[in-house]
C-alpha cells in the first residue's frame, strides 16, 4: 500500500509569504509537493469561511501565513488576522475541528528556507494524523450531485 | 409597574416619542413583544420574570424605524445590547428613549448613552458556574468525540435561523448565509452546512455578543448555540482583557494591538 500523501492547502499573503515561496524556489530548495498556494492580497483577506471551505473539499491540512509582525504591507492587516485567528481558533477547538491541523506562520519574502521547513514539517505532521476523515464524512453530503 | 405606564403615557403624550416598544401579555401564560402608539394602550405594559425576550432587536428594523422614534423598555440585557448597537454606531442617543428596569424591577431612567455605560459597569457580564462547566466539559473530550458531540447537537437544526432573527447584533440587511455567488454555506440543513452556520454566526458575534442568550432562548430545538458564544466571551477576556460593550473602546476584531499575545503561529 502507498504511503498517505496529505492535500494541504496554503492561503499566503501576496508580499511576504508567496513572495518567500517563489525564494524557495529560485533558490532550487526542494521540498514537499503536498501544498496548493492560494494568494492573497493579505492575511487581513483571508476569511474563515475559507479555511472551512478547504475541509469541505477534501483538504487534509491548511497552511496560513503572511507577513511577520510590523511588516505588513498594509500596517495592520496582519495584526488584525491574529486577533481573528486567535478567537477562530478557540471556537474550533470547542467544535472539536482539529486545530493542529491548521499551521498558522509569519514567512517573510526572505525566509525561502523557512517556507520549506513550514511546508515539510506541516505534511509530516498531517501524515501522522492521517486523512481528516471526520471532517469528510460530514461533507460526503455533497458528494452527491443532486445535493451541491 | 406603575411608574413605566406612567412615565410611557406622558412620553406619548407630550410626542416625546412616537412608539413604545414594551412587553405585553402573550398567549397561553407567555409575554410578547409590543409596540403602542396611544397613550391609552399604556396600561397594557407588564413587566415581570416571563419577559425574556431582547427588545432591543427591533431598534434596528426598518418596519420599527418608520413608527418614529421609540421609547424602548430595557431590562439589563437589553442595556448592554443598546451600548454595543451604540458603540457600532446603528443608534443614537437622541434617536431613542430608553426605560430602563433595575433587577429590582424599579424603573431607571438615562439621561445620555454615557449614563448607561456608567450603570453597568457595575453590572458587569459574568458567565454562569453551569455554563463554565458544561464548556470545561466539552473541551475535556478528545477531539473526534466533541466533533462528534457538536455534529449531534447540531443534528435538529433546521436552519429556521430564529437565532439569528432574535439576536440584536445580528442586524445585517443581507446576510452571508443568503449569498450564493459564492454559496459560502450549505442551503440545507445537513451536517455540513448545519456546521458552517454556526461557526459563520459564532464568529460575527466574536468579541460583540453581550451574552443575552437570546439566540438559544429562540431556538426551536434547544440547540446550546449559546455555549459558542459563551466560550468565546471567555477567549476574548482571556486573550484581549476586558469583555462587554463599550462606547469608548473599539471592538476587539476591528482592533488590535501590536503586543497580542498567541502562541501557535510559527
Amino acid at each position: 500500500m502507498t504511503e498517505f500523501e496529505p492535500k494541504i492547502v496554503a492561503f499566503v499573503c501576496n508580499w511576504c509569504t508567496y513572495a518567500g515561496a517563489d525564494l524557495t524556489g529560485t533558490s532550487r530548495i526542494k521540498y514537499a509537493q503536498n501544498v496548493k498556494i492560494i494568494r492573497f492580497p493579505c492575511t487581513g483577506r483571508i476569511d474563515f469561511m475559507l479555511l472551512l471551505k478547504a475541509f469541505g473539499e477534501g483538504a487534509d491540512g491548511i497552511i496560513v501565513s503572511g507577513c511577520h509582525p510590523n511588516d505588513c504591507h498594509y500596517t495592520s492587516g496582519n495584526f488584525h488576522a491574529r486577533r481573528r485567528w486567535i478567537m477562530f481558533r478557540g471556537l474550533l477547538d470547542l467544535l472539536g475541528i482539529d486545530v493542529r491541523r491548521i499551521q498558522y506562520s509569519w514567512v517573510s519574502a526572505a525566509e525561502g528556507a523557512k517556507w520549506a521547513d513550514v511546508v515539510n514539517t506541516t505534511v509530516t505532521a498531517i501524515r501522522e494524523l492521517g486523512p481528516y476523515a471526520d471532517y469528510a464524512k460530514v461533507a460526503s453530503y455533497l458528494e452527491k450531485e443532486e445535493n451541491v | 409597574m406603575k411608574a413605566l405606564i406612567q412615565k410611557t403615557a406622558s412620553l406619548l403624550k407630550s410626542n416625546a416619542v412616537q412608539v413604545v416598544i414594551g412587553y405585553g401579555k402573550g398567549s397561553a401564560d407567555r409575554t410578547r413583544a409590543i409596540f403602542l402608539t396611544k397613550v391609552e394602550d399604556c396600561e397594557q405594559l407588564i413587566f415581570d420574570s416571563r419577559c425574556v425576550q431582547n427588545l432591543a432587536v427591533y431598534l434596528t428594523k426598518a418596519e420599527i424605524k418608520k413608527l418614529g422614534k421609540p421609547a424602548i423598555v430595557a431590562p439589563i440585557p437589553v442595556l448592554r445590547s443598546i451600548l454595543q448597537l451604540a458603540s457600532e454606531n446603528q443608534i443614537t442617543a437622541d434617536s431613542l428613549v430608553v426605560l430602563g428596569i433595575s433587577p429590582e424591577n424599579e424603573l431607571v431612567e438615562f439621561e445620555s448613552l454615557a449614563a448607561i455605560e456608567t450603570y453597568l459597569s457595575t453590572k458587569q457580564i459574568a458567565i454562569d458556574e453551569k455554563y463554565r462547566k458544561a464548556i470545561d466539559d466539552i473541551k475535556a473530550m478528545p477531539v473526534g468525540e466533541r466533533f462528534e458531540y457538536w455534529v449531534k447537537e447540531l443534528e435538529s437544526c433546521f436552519k429556521c435561523y430564529a437565532c439569528r432573527a432574535a439576536c440584536p447584533l445580528c442586524y445585517c440587511t443581507r446576510c452571508t448565509v443568503e449569498n450564493n455567488q459564492p454559496q459560502w454555506i450549505s442551503v440545507g440543513s445537513h451536517p455540513l452546512g448545519n456546521l458552517e452556520w454556526h461557526v459563520m454566526r459564532a464568529m460575527h458575534l466574536a468579541g460583540r455578543c453581550t451574552d443575552c442568550e437570546a439566540c438559544f432562548k429562540a431556538c426551536p430545538m434547544g440547540i446550546p448555540i449559546h455555549l459558542l458564544t459563551k466560550s468565546m466571551l471567555q477567549d476574548v477576556s482571556d486573550n484581549f482583557g476586558s469583555t462587554g460593550p463599550s462606547l469608548h473602546k473599539d471592538n476587539t476584531l476591528s482592533s488590535f494591538k501590536p503586543d497580542d499575545k498567541e502562541s501557535f503561529i510559527r
